[in-house]
């Protein structure tokens, strides 16, 4: 009897022993992985940015045959689309997760979620053929013209309506950052203690002020955060706004011109890069994505974080 | 009449939330509409059983790039699955503080990584070593997107089995490597499967990181060093040329990939249900 207990003691010792090394390996492959990631994108883009140095980030000629790369378009169009389609997934994304999380019926919220979190789901270039066939005609044909009509005394909307541009790309973005919005919102909404919400209506509030002043604030962190994890993903989102935005490195006043994002030169050039050091600028605008996708990303998880309970919704 | 104002307020409010909720579901249903309707009318057996036709050519399918696809998934899954839950037993399990904290939050600083800079990083790794665009460079790409996932899905799971469970294994002296094993990996199943099903789902749709990694073909597999097909590359590819019969391909091919896609995240609530009710 001891013999056995003894025994199974140190072959189980010797298990564990073995079967911890065995996790730990795995799951220090991950922090291999990112410190790779990190230094191999450093290293590859390293003669683009001693070729340029800071003026990378501040001109605007991308001239693969002289070999004088200039970032600024590209940082323009990825900001301006970003900033475009936030501004519209923003407040009609909150609204929505109001909407479910405070005041609709029991019974419609779960069919709308489920359908959401499917739509979270949908690949981006599913989004993009969406966005071609279907969005950029319309805009040719009915919004540019209207927006022209109207609001062309503004330079945001003068210049012929192509359909695909800014624009386009800004719409497509918000259509698809807006479910991701909604699922982290919904879940910031949802971990707000129910005793706030009751110590309102006590005091006699209705249910907007209720969720103004009780709820909204409690979450306003959260929010932020949910809204800066939109802003991440739009940051890097390629295809659908490869697809839509006309690949143009220019810079224009206008919304319905042509331009580029960081994301979608990368895409577009990378495969047919022909010098050594055509290939390390665009590695370098990779490396830009990487940086301020991370800082964004990092921003927004502790925010979340803050008001907690929504970790789930953040892992998506 | 300050009460009236104020109710007038909420009820303003009120039906402006379910408006936003309309306006946002709405895009949204058009997309699946949309979806269904051109890709309905354009997918025939040919597209499930044949080779792309030469440029210019009429007709053919999109057979190679459905296996292209599996291929790329199987080969992401064998990289990422088994590194995802062995190390996501380690988070759960280990009693150290500093080391998973880091793996955590760098678990989550690359799931927020854009796909495009993952393909930078397998080109840089894998194809310019191989010099060569491969099936092999493509999977990479995939399986460090989908490892993340893995990680904190088992992790999380894992954490949720009762410690009741795994101090009776352990009170009749099994070792604890046997009790993870065959206890606690066991009763954590069906949401890892979840987890997995999950990571999949987002994997197949991929488009990015397969443009300079797996980069696309027309023809069958040739093996995991050389260039491969994928469904979404297919599908980009025939989107942007400027024939009329692929754009009806494209359509049909954004069909096929959805109803991949959303039937793993089915299998995924299914499996979930009535086991973790509470556990998405």
């Amino acid at each position: 009897m001891r013999r056995l207990a003894h025994s199974t003691r140190v072959t189980g010792g010797w298990g564990d022993h073995l079967f911890r090394l065995l996790i730990r390996a795995a799951a220090l492959i991950l922090l291999v992985i990112v410190l790779g990631l990190v230094i191999v994108m450093i290293r590859a883009a390293f003669p683009s940015i001693r070729a340029f140095g800071w003026s990378f980030l501040f001109t605007s000629r991308w001239d693969p045959v002289a070999e004088k790369f200039g970032a600024l378009p590209l940082i323009y169009g990825t900001i301006v689309s970003s900033v475009l389609a936030l501004l519209i997934a923003v407040p009609l994304g909150i609204g929505a997760a109001v909407y479910l999380s405070e005041v609709a019926p029991p019974w419609i919220s779960p069919p709308i979620s489920f359908l959401i979190e499917l739509l979270a789901a949908v690949p981006s270039v599913v989004y993009g053929l969406w966005g071609i066939f279907i969005l950029a005609p319309w805009l040719r044909t009915q919004v540019q013209p209207a927006l022209g009509a109207t609001l062309g005394f503004l330079p945001l909307f003068q210049g012929p309506p192509y359909g695909v541009g800014m624009l386009a790309a800004g719409l497509i973005l918000a259509i698809m950052v807006v479910p991701f919005i909604i699922a982290v919102s919904r879940e910031v909404l949802l971990a707000v203690p129910n005793a706030q919400r009751e110590a309102a209506l006590a005091l006699g509030a209705t249910r907007w002020e209720t969720t103004r002043l009780a709820v909204l604030r409690y979450a306003r962190s959260g929010l932020m955060g949910a809204v800066l994890l939109g802003l991440g993903r739009s940051l890097g989102e390629t295809m659908a706004v490869t697809m839509v935005i006309g690949n143009r490195p220019e810079i224009s006043a206008s919304l319905f011109a042509p331009g580029y994002t960081m994301a979608s030169m990368i895409a577009n050039e990378f495969a047919e890069a022909t010098s050594d050091l055509y290939l390390s600028a665009l590695i370098e605008v990779g490396l830009l994505l990487f940086v301020v996708t991370v800082i964004v990303n990092a921003l927004a998880r502790l925010l979340v974080w803050s008001v907690g309970g929504a970790v789930k919704a953040v892992r998506e | 009449m300050k009460a009236r104002v104020r109710r007038g307020i909420n009820a303003v409010m009120e039906w402006l939330t379910a408006m936003s909720a309309l306006v946002v579901v709405l895009p949204l249903i058009l997309i699946l509409v949309f979806l269904v309707y051109q890709g309905a009318s354009a997918l025939n057996l040919d597209f499930f059983i044949h080779l792309p036709k030469p440029v210019g050519e009429p007709g053919g399918g999109m057979a190679n790039a459905i296996v292209g696809t599996l291929i790329l998934i199987g080969l992401a899954s064998c990289l990422g699955l088994p590194l995802g839950i062995l190390g996501g037993v380690y988070l759960a399990e280990s009693r150290d503080r500093r080391l998973p904290w880091v793996i955590r939050f760098l678990a989550d600083v690359l799931n927020g990584v854009p796909s495009i800079v993952i393909g930078i990083f397998a080109y840089t790794v894998v194809v310019l070593p191989l010099r060569r665009f491969s099936a092999l460079a493509g999977g990479f790409a995939l399986a460090v997107i989908m490892l993340p996932i893995v990680l904190r899905t088992t992790e999380e799971l894992v954490r949720l089995v009762p410690a009741s469970l795994r101090e009776a294994a352990l009170a009749l002296g099994i070792p604890e490597w046997k009790v993870i094993l065959r206890v606690v990996l066991p009763t954590a199943r069906a949401g890892i499967i979840t987890g997995v099903m999950v990571s999949i789902a987002r994997i197949a749709g991929e488009t990015a990181p397969l443009l300079f990694t797996a980069f696309g073909n027309r023809f069958w597999h040739q093996g995991l060093l050389q260039p491969i097909a994928a469904l979404p590359l297919q599908i980009f590819a025939y989107a942007i040329a400027p024939y009329d019969d692929w754009h009806r391909q494209a359509w049909a091919g954004a069909l096929v990939l959805i109803v991949m896609i959303f039937s793993s995240s089915l299998i995924a609530r299914i499996v979930t249900k009535g086991r973790y009710s509470g556990v998405r």
